[in-house]
């Protein structure tokens, strides 16, 4: 078990392999689909002009992002309306939907570790070897278990995006994941699609 | 008629916050059945450890608490109307408590309205008026991630030598498992309806979704391909998550529909793992949960 603390040094980041598994602890971003097309649209390919508090949110996140992690997932959210903010539920959501943009976003921000469920392809593996960085996989589903590990909510930014869009500051202990994409160019998904394309071609023949 | 506000909010309390014995049960056996410290045993002890946890908070097994989809069947003398709006009423309540996440976005302008209410298909209520007295009301929480993976496929399709009979059909959800990999939070169960136009083959599709895992299809040539196309899907080695692993799917669930002669879809509805089914029965003024 790697204890991992965020901000995530380069080195331990490289020592990561496919099949460990780790428990996260520090502070980190969640983001997701509006999240990723606002980050890449905006800043980095500059397809959008910045508007509203678009630069003052991008300050704020960028120093959390450096070095950290950011977790696709939509969480159930109690205390919307007093604004005293708890995670009920918050089990990740499917990263493939975010391959377009997550190798800009890990470059551009350098994030080290990207946290989901269901893996990611070609793109944000290349960008595992590059930046580096780690795909950590999270139990899909697992929402009561995993918002047990969050500890406080900090602050939320982008609350117009919705509840499961907006980017959610949280402080977790010892979030439970397992690397199923490391910065060696190793892939459990690409693995697995293989072995089970072999698989349905032996049955398909029968 | 009674008001059934608070009844339809429990159902949904229950339905998020607790998984049919049968489900629980499958999960169980699958975890037995993979290797000591393997992912794939890993991640099934998160999974069941998850469901005994939601339920003793309580809490939503899963944050997202997907498509509300309702079926009703009542009696005659009830009235639609009336009862889709204590359901809607109940739905705007249950997420003000965070049984539910707002899940209901407009696509057009993508702001999501806070409370699940959307159009008159969000949330899904589909009602059928049936001979008897009872009152039941079948409820399905059904999250985006599974919903994405589904498929429906117009035979023949060449590419995978599946012409317009059952062998057809079983190459192509095999081939539908194998594209979903374990993106739909696997092990699944499968909800498939052939025949059909494209949406009748849909709403189908997910009602054989409402049947419990334990029973036996009534039509034995559907019973048969739901037992074979289990035990080959789980052959495909995707396993718990798409970690690899010996259970990739809990269950096929078949539902077979007339079809024009030019038309043969199969369709397929993958349910994850956190299969949030509950039923509800009204009788008299009797209201039970199953």
């Amino acid at each position: 078990m790697h204890a991992l603390r965020i901000p995530i040094p380069e080195e331990e980041i490289r020592s990561l392999k496919v099949g460990d598994p780790v428990l996260l602890s520090g502070v980190m971003l969640t983001g997701r689909d509006a999240a990723h097309k606002w980050m890449v649209e905006t800043f980095v390919t500059r397809k959008r002009e910045p508007q509203g508090d678009d630069l003052a949110v991008v300050e704020a996140i960028r120093p959390l992002l450096a070095g950290g992690a950011i977790y696709h997932c939509g969480p159930v959210v109690a205390g919307l309306d007093t604004k005293d903010y708890r995670f009920v539920a918050a089990g990740p959501t499917t990263s493939i939907r975010e391959e377009p943009y997550q190798g800009d976003v890990m470059r551009h921000f350098s994030v080290r570790a990207v946290i989901g469920k269901g893996g990611m392809g070609p793109k944000t593996l290349a960008a595992c070897q590059e930046a580096p960085g780690v795909y950590l996989h999270a139990i899909g589903g697992a929402a009561t278990l995993i918002a047990q590990t969050v500890k406080k909510v900090i602050t939320v930014y982008k609350l117009e995006f919705g509840v499961p869009e907006a980017f959610w500051v949280i402080e977790v202990a010892d979030f439970p994941a397992v690397v199923t994409m490391d910065s060696h160019g190793k892939s459990l998904h690409a693995e697995v699609e293989a072995a089970s394309r072999a698989a349905l071609d032996r049955l398909l023949a029968r | 008629m009674q008001d059934l506000t608070e009844h339809f909010i429990e159902l949904i309390r229950r339905t998020s916050m607790d998984l049919p014995a049968d489900v629980e049960a499958a999960l169980a056996r699958a975890r037995e059945a993979e290797a000591p410290g393997s992912a794939a045993r890993g991640a099934l002890e998160s999974i069941l450890e998850n469901i005994a946890l939601a339920r003793g908070k309580p809490a939503p097994i899963c944050q997202d608490t997907g498509t509300p989809i309702f079926r009703v069947r009542h009696p005659e003398g009830w009235g639609t109307r009336r009862l889709r709006q204590e359901i809607r009423a109940a739905v705007a309540e249950a997420t003000r408590r965070a049984y539910l996440r707002p899940n209901a976005v407009d696509t057009l302008t993508d702001k999501n309205s806070g409370n699940n209410l959307g159009d008159a298909a969000f949330p899904t209520i589909h009602f059928e008026e049936v001979e008897g007295q009872a009152l039941t009301v079948d409820l399905l929480l059904k999250g985006g991630g599974c919903e994405n993976v589904g498929a429906q496929y117009s035979l023949p399709v060449s590419a995978l030598g599946a012409g317009r009979d059952l062998e057809g059909v079983r190459r192509v959800v095999l081939d539908a498992v194998h594209k979903a990999q374990g993106q739909g939070c696997a092990p699944g169960i499968l909800g498939v309806a052939i025949g059909g136009d494209r949406g009748s083959s849909y709403v189908a599709s997910k009602e054989a979704l409402l049947r419990p895992l334990d029973d036996h299809n009534p039509i034995p040539a559907l019973a048969e391909v739901e037992s074979r196309l289990t035990t080959e899907a789980n052959l495909l080695g995707i396993g718990p998550m798409g970690f690899g692993g010996k259970t990739t799917v809990l269950g096929v669930k078949m539902a077979g529909l007339h079809r024009l002669p030019a038309s043969f879809f199969v369709t397929i509805s993958y349910m994850c793992w956190a299969h949030r089914r509950r039923r509800m029965t009204v009788q008299r003024d009797q209201v039970t949960f199953e």
